[in-house]
């Protein structure tokens, strides 16, 4: 198999829309992904033809829609290497699938007891765990970020201790594109006997999600920044802690028994899916899945790897832009700031002509303050970028720049 | 220094063919704003957007024509945003209350071509910044 551009760029109906009279640059993947048109026909035809409840009707079309539904499931479940199906739990998303979690683990945090997250996480996977904290009286840590956009792993391995209960840390920086060492700094945390969980927002888009080899308990990521519809994400649990985490949102589907006075819960996953499940959009992010695992992942790499390395050498030669975030693993991200011109006026400026990044502080305000800037603008690449996008960026860049002076 | 008025400003946005010019004189607009008080950078002040943050300082005036007029001093980190603020401060500078809160800002905006940045998902403040003005107004209208 090789990795042909133009091929990929015709299975996404948007990329071919104008902004302003320019062909449209889409450089805001790390915010969402595009789709292509397996995935758009693969929720049409759920809604043409077998929509209905799952798990529950007894007729044809429940059936169908129950059989695709947990079909995806298992899309899921090969796709991050679970052992198990039923540790894949559908969730709307990264930030539900992190609340699951950090509302089990409020109840299970006394005084004393420390949690650990990290000074570059996206808000989704730092106030939910600082709130907790907060609720329970436990102690907050952070981890500290380097100039270079990495987690200070001396740091983090000076803070882990026994009363260490829980670590959180993004798979890769949403606002820098940083890598972390995710297995490393989960295997560092185990050794104290804590849960680890690992928000693959950013990560899973690269397939790179093997939850048995990174050895976390929890792995939470979203369909949306993946070619799959917004409003779905998972979240795997390791199903021997799972299985005693408290439950979440009551409801219906997620119970065994049901007295006026007392309820037990139905087993994993169901326990975590109360309420009627986002059938369609589970569906299509299977299909989205099962699109992206089909091409060629070395190509992939390779192609996101030439993107990352011609923006990073057309901005490092570029005067008085500088780049946030230069850490020596990074997804296919370029952070910058320039001398003259507020993030909020380059992306501007950028969008008039066509060219769509996303500015601001990326919802990591921590990290931004770290950085002494007050946000960024953040080109980030997908698959069916080009080469020529790159160049347009910096095309457009100067205009900008001159526009600013 | 005194801001173009409304009409100046429909009238020389009108001769402008291509988007360039149109925002270069937005940015010289927002270069042109009087400079924003250090003192008053402070949270009360402060409308924070997702991508840019703005400050405005209410004050008010007695005209010898019209009354008592409110005024406004603004700032924006982004330079645009300062040009778009310049915008807002010559259709409700120096103006009374009634004549604030009669005033149609999107009409205005609308007719420069300039909606979508008074959009809530554009997330530069400037909608709320144009809120609390007419809030402002409101309360001693």
């Amino acid at each position: 198999m090789s990795f042909d551009v133009a091929a990929i760029r015709e299975q996404f109906p948007i990329l071919k829309r104008e902004i302003d009279g320019n062909p449209l640059v889409y450089l805001d993947n790390a915010a969402t992904t595009q789709k292509p048109q397996c995935v758009i026909d693969a929720l049409v035809d759920y809604y043409t033809t077998c929509n209905s409840n799952v798990h529950r009707g007894a007729h044809r079309l429940a059936d169908e829609a129950t059989r695709r539904f947990e079909a995806a499931r298992d899309i899921v479940k090969e796709f991050i290497n679970a052992p198990n199906r039923e540790e894949v739990i559908w969730t709307t998303g990264t930030t539900e699938g992190i609340n699951i979690v950090a509302n089990g683990l409020r109840s299970l945090l006394s005084p004393g007891d420390e949690v650990i997250a990290t000074g570059m996480d996206h808000h989704a996977n730092l106030v939910t765990w600082q709130q907790a904290c907060k609720a329970s009286g436990a102690t907050f840590k952070t981890v500290p970020v380097t100039d270079s956009g990495e987690l200070d792993q001396d740091a983090y391995s000076a803070m882990l201790n026994e009363n260490t209960k829980f670590v959180a840390f993004s798979h890769v920086s949403n606002a820098l594109g940083t890598i972390n060492p995710i297995k490393e700094m989960t295997a560092k945390a185990k050794q104290f006997g804590a849960w680890v969980l690992v928000d693959g927002a950013q990560g899973a888009a690269h397939g790179w999600a093997d939850v048995q080899d990174i050895g976390c308990d929890f792995y939470v990521f979203s369909g949306h920044k993946l070619y799959g519809p917004m409003g779905i994400g998972v979240l795997w649990g390791r199903e021997s802690v799972l299985e005693n985490w408290p439950v979440w949102r009551t409801g219906g589907e997620m119970i065994s028994t049901v007295t006026l006075e007392d309820a037990t819960w139905n087993v994993l996953p169901y326990r975590f899916e109360a309420g009627t499940p986002n059938v369609g959009d589970a569906i299509a992010m299977g299909e989205a899945i099962r699109w992206f695992s089909s091409l060629d992942q070395e190509a992939v790499a390779a192609h996101e790897k030439a993107l990352l390395d011609h923006a990073t050498e057309l901005a490092e030669a570029f005067e008085g832009l500088t780049i946030v975030g230069t850490a020596k693993e990074k997804i296919g991200v370029l952070s910058f700031v320039m001398d003259h011109g507020h993030p909020a006026d380059i992306g501007f400026l950028l969008d008039r002509q066509g060219i769509a990044v996303r500015t601001g502080d990326h919802c990591a305000q921590p990290l931004m303050d770290r950085f002494n800037v007050p946000g960024t603008a953040r080109a980030s690449f997908a698959i069916y970028n080009t080469l020529e996008e790159v160049d347009a960026l910096f095309v457009a860049l100067k205009k900008v720049r001159t526009m600013l002076a | 220094m005194s801001l173009p008025t409304t009409e100046d400003i429909v009238d020389d946005l009108s001769f402008f063919d291509d988007w360039e010019d149109k925002y270069k004189y937005i940015i010289d607009l927002g270069k042109s704003l009087p400079a924003f008080d250090d003192e008053w950078r402070t949270p009360e002040r402060l409308v924070k957007g997702c991508q840019s943050s703005v400050w405005i300082q209410p004050g008010s005036q007695q005209d010898a024509v019209k009354g008592e007029v409110l005024t406004f001093s603004v700032d924006s980190d982004a330079i645009i945003v300062r040009g778009l603020l310049g915008l807002v401060l010559s259709a409700l500078n120096h103006k009374t209350p009634e004549e604030i809160l009669l005033f149609d800002i999107s009409a205005f905006f609308e007719s420069l071509d300039l909606e979508r940045h008074l959009s809530p998902t554009r997330g530069n403040g400037l909608r709320s910044i144009v809120n609390r003005i007419k809030n402002i107004a409101q309360s001693v209208a």
